[in-house]
């Protein structure tokens, strides 16, 4: 038997850049919750995922899924040394901005807004795009995650000696090179197996 | 135990970045298990292991990354892919190759945004010698490496024709992602290696 893909539910579809919360709509069923195995709420790591129909899409292959989690945890939320959690965000937003993926921007535009208190420069760059001017260390981070999301990689030593001008010691380099190199992956399944919905006016 | 990225990166026990590395050891671990789990699956059902190395030959061959397709390269030589594949493979990277990321967004403010570029159609002779399915794949690959903003449902629905079931095409679409998050981490820590402070 061969596989369908969904028609989504009627749905308002953002148009914009956006710090609001989005819902996510797939365009592959997701495993039901009453299938779930063990072996599957390994592959969620934390259970509450189970009513997300996105990570219920991706523990088809449950491993897979377990090692991109914990991947991800660990280069945002390991608070020992390295860049700021705010600065983490900012490379996420900013690679997420780039390659057009307008839910995972909203979800981490909104983190690095909350851990830097500067909302209106996440703003800027979710509404003026990756140019735009914020402070010669975001910036740097910022032309740095974007060096690394373009294809063919442009990151070049240039890169490397904007950052430490701004203050950025090894390890915060290599947090940025980790951040933006995971919403690269991030963004691809995001993008490619649903699409976003601006949730329903109460 | 091996780590992929070191190895590719050219990050020595005891250096400094190994040290730093260290310093995200469950980044470290889990990126590595990653790439165990797509290369080294449990099941083979939905996405055959020769399918999934094929693929990251030409993901590489995208990024035009010398150290990623050799390792690939080697890696399909291995497992014992037929003899065409490597020639196939090869012409499509060729005809494939480009500038990411373009796309259009959804109609609105942001379509002053939208960047065109092409969708790529694996050539005949390749189809023929990587089989329909195989070629199906490739040509979803090239949308997500380079224009992932256009996906939709019908590149899905095209996957689907050639035979993939839902599973594998999470599968594939991890593969690719995972490649698209590997393929830079090395590029960024071999830069970063090159230019000691």
């Amino acid at each position: 038997m061969t596989d369908k893909i969904l028609s989504t539910p009627p749905h308002v579809e953002p148009v914009v850049f956006t710090r609001d919360m989005l819902d996510w709509l797939p365009w592959l069923e997701p495993m039901a919750e009453q299938d779930l195995t063990a072996r599957h709420m390994a592959g969620l790591v934390d259970a509450a995922r189970a009513k997300s129909a996105y990570f219920r899409l991706l523990v088809r292959d449950p491993e897979v899924l377990e090692h991109r989690t914990k991947t991800d945890k660990d280069i945002f939320y390991n608070p020992e040394a390295g860049l700021p959690r705010a600065e983490r965000e900012l490379a996420a937003a900013a690679t997420s901005r780039f390659n057009g993926c307008i839910y995972c921007a909203s979800v981490h535009a909104r983190f690095a807004a909350t851990y830097s208190k500067r909302a209106e420069d996440v703003d800027r760059l979710l509404d003026k795009g990756v140019d735009t001017n914020l402070d010669a260390r975001w910036n740097a981070i910022v032309a740095a995650s974007i060096a690394l999301t373009a294809t063919p990689i442009t990151f070049g030593p240039e890169h490397v000696d904007a950052l430490r001008k701004v203050g950025l010691d090894e390890a915060s380099i290599v947090d940025v090179i980790n951040a933006a190199s995971f919403f690269n992956w991030a963004n691809r399944l995001m993008l490619s197996l649903g699409e976003p919905a601006a949730p329903e006016k109460a | 135990m091996s780590d992929v990225i070191d190895t590719l990166a050219g990050i020595e026990p005891g250096s400094p970045l190994d040290a730093i590395r260290n310093g995200r050891l469950q980044a470290r671990t889990h990126a590595q298990a990653s790439y165990d789990s797509l290369f080294k699956p449990l099941s083979e059902a939905d996405a055959s292991r020769l399918e999934r190395i094929a693929i990251a030959c030409f993901v590489a061959g995208l990024h035009g990354r010398p150290e990623m397709e050799a390792f690939y390269g080697t890696a399909l030589a291995e497992a014992g892919a037929p003899a065409a594949w490597k020639g196939a493979i090869a012409a499509a990277v060729k005809a494939a190759k480009g500038q990411g990321p373009y796309g259009h967004y959804p109609k609105g403010p942001l379509s002053a945004e939208d960047k065109a570029g092409p969708v790529f159609k694996i050539g005949a002779a390749e189809r023929d010698a990587l089989s329909a399915r195989l070629a199906a794949a490739f040509e979803h690959t090239h949308m997500l490496v380079f224009h992932p903003r256009d996906a939709a449902p019908p590149y899905l629905q095209a996957l689907v024709d050639a035979g993939w079931s839902a599973t594998g095409i999470v599968v594939i679409s991890q593969l690719v992602a995972f490649l698209s998050y590997q393929i830079r981490v090395v590029a960024g820590l071999r830069v970063l290696k090159a230019r000691p402070a």
